[in-house]
């Protein structure tokens, strides 16, 4: 069974048991199963796919670079102002209660190592998902229901290499470069606010330097790397399995951004544990 | 579908005809191999496509051309771009004068002249068709597929595709594969004639032989079109 007529099979599937009324918990909980089995299977033959024709038909650097420059535009604002917020806010918060301790040489350091290795890459992430992979998502999905990922085929170009390759590798390489300014620029929120409630800047930046090591910045790079991953393959999935029309274009976009959010969260409880205790000690 | 049986000569325009539904469009996808049949065999001259992979059936692609139903321009690219994307990705070391000169000549031939920097939403649905034309023959295909390429189109641009579907033909010998449902079409251009009734094929022939057909379905289709078009 092809790809499309698998996704065709399972949103039948979920069209017909939504118009029915409520009839067992156990089907629905097996549909579920079903659903979450055809993404896993879908989701690896694609990136399979992807790696096979990544080596054995290269990609064009152009279309790459392209890509890269499209998705860093469309996400760099709202990246900066998830994180410089939430430096701010952070920063707002540990600088309060340091204080009321009587000790600031702190909040610095907590600032750094929280978003050199999770604040960063995970809000930057999320916001990546939610600007870049509703967009991936939008405009293969509407090529597909208007035929274009077919005439890319009838014209033996594969959809793989010409849609999906450069957007996964953009989405790798872009993410990270993202997340190196999100952390810069949350760091320089939380200095910022730590500064307005009374820390100085001194023990502020003494205090990054005492905490913080260089594993934990590669530690972020490297989520940034897994969650650029994710954000190309789930957005590019999802975008090349819509059926039904506008629709099922506006289904592929929730769900890719829902997926992806989901899928970087579930993945960072196991990296941050691999990250920290196996490959790059603090 | 099941049990259909059908074979084309080279050179030949052949129409399929049926009610919405009856499966035209997922019989010229499986001649393309954009669909897979369950089973059964689908020979390209000696080729049989059908166990193919992806990779292997782009080489037999390459003697194809395919004039989608709403035209699939791809709408983030020019004309010009659409024309020639098949050949930067196929003929490489074409140059540039050799591009420019190819979409001159295939605008020319779907009476497009000048249209080269819009984009598709800037063209109306039969000049899309024209574009979607022109790209199908960029390759200079041994065989062009048309999905509905008059539907929803005005008379006299739908026998404006027609005479270029013959042109075409008589300048290059290409083998056509229309789907279609408009009678007026389908007789006017047509060598032969497959109708799809139920799942399979009810009559293959010339246009003579389709219409003479005593097969009950056939003659209902075309009895039903004719009511149509006489209430207009």
């Amino acid at each position: 069974m092809d790809r499309s007529s698998a996704a065709e099979k399972m949103d039948s599937r979920v069209d017909k048991l939504e118009s029915e009324p409520l009839n067992g918990v156990f089907r629905r909980i097996k549909l579920a199963f079903d659903a979450a089995l055809l993404f896993f299977g879908e989701t690896t033959s694609l990136t399979l796919d992807s790696i096979r024709t990544l080596f054995t038909e290269g990609f064009d650097p152009a279309d790459v670079l392209r890509q890269m420059a499209s998705l860093g535009v469309d996400s760099i604002v709202i990246v900066l102002v998830v994180t410089v917020a939430t430096g701010a806010v952070f920063a707002y918060y540990t600088a309060g209660l340091s204080l009321s301790v009587g000790y600031s040489g702190f909040v610095g350091g907590s600032l750094a190592y929280s978003f050199l290795n999770e604040l960063g890459p995970v809000l930057g992430g999320v916001a990546f998902a939610a600007r870049v992979g509703a967009s991936i998502a939008a405009e293969i999905g509407s090529m597909v229901v208007t035929e274009q990922v077919e005439a890319l085929r009838a014209m033996a170009v594969s959809p793989i290499r010409y849609l999906a390759l450069p957007r996964i590798l953009a989405c790798i390489l872009m993410l990270p470069l993202l997340i190196i300014i999100a952390d810069a620029a949350g760091i320089w929120g939380g200095y910022y606010f730590a500064g307005l409630q009374g820390v100085a800047h001194v023990d502020f930046m003494n205090s990054i330097y005492t905490y913080v090591k260089p594993g934990d910045f590669i530690n972020g790079l490297l989520k940034a790397i897994i969650f650029g991953f994710i954000v190309g393959i789930v957005a590019c999935r999802q975008g090349l399995r819509t059926t039904q029309g506008a629709t099922g274009v506006g289904r592929a976009t929730t769900s890719s951004v829902v997926l992806c959010i989901l899928l970087i969260f579930i993945s960072d409880v196991f990296l941050s544990q691999l990250l920290t205790a196996r490959f790059v000690q603090p | 579908m099941n049990g259909i049986s059908l074979e084309i000569q080279a050179g030949e325009i052949v129409s399929i005809m049926g009610e919405s539904g009856s499966g035209k469009t997922t019989l010229l996808k499986l001649m393309t191999g954009l669909r897979r049949p369950t089973s059964g065999e689908i020979n390209i001259g000696d080729t049989d496509i059908t166990p193919l992979s992806e990779r292997e059936l782009d080489k037999v692609r390459l003697d194809m051309g395919m004039v989608f139903q709403y035209a699939a321009l791809f709408d983030s690219l020019s004309v010009y771009d659409n024309i020639v994307f098949s050949l930067v990705r196929h003929r490489k070391g074409i140059t540039k004068q050799q591009l420019d000169n190819t979409v001159k000549t295939l605008l020319s031939q779907v009476d497009l002249d000048g249209v080269e920097k819009l984009y598709p939403s800037q063209l109306s649905g039969g000049m899309q068709k024209r574009v979607g034309l022109a790209r199908a023959l960029a390759m200079e295909p041994e065989m062009l597929f048309y999905d509905e390429p008059t539907s929803g189109l005005d008379p006299v641009t739908a026998q404006t595709i027609d005479t270029l579907i013959l042109d075409t033909r008589s300048r290059t010998g290409v083998t056509s594969v229309v789907v279609s449902h408009q009678l007026q079409s389908i007789f006017s251009i047509s060598d032969r004639i497959a109708m799809l009734y139920q799942g399979d094929i009810a009559v293959y022939g010339s246009p003579e032989e389709v219409l003479q057909s005593p097969h009950a379905g056939v003659q209902q289709f075309i009895s039903s079109i004719r009511t149509n078009a006489k209430q207009l």
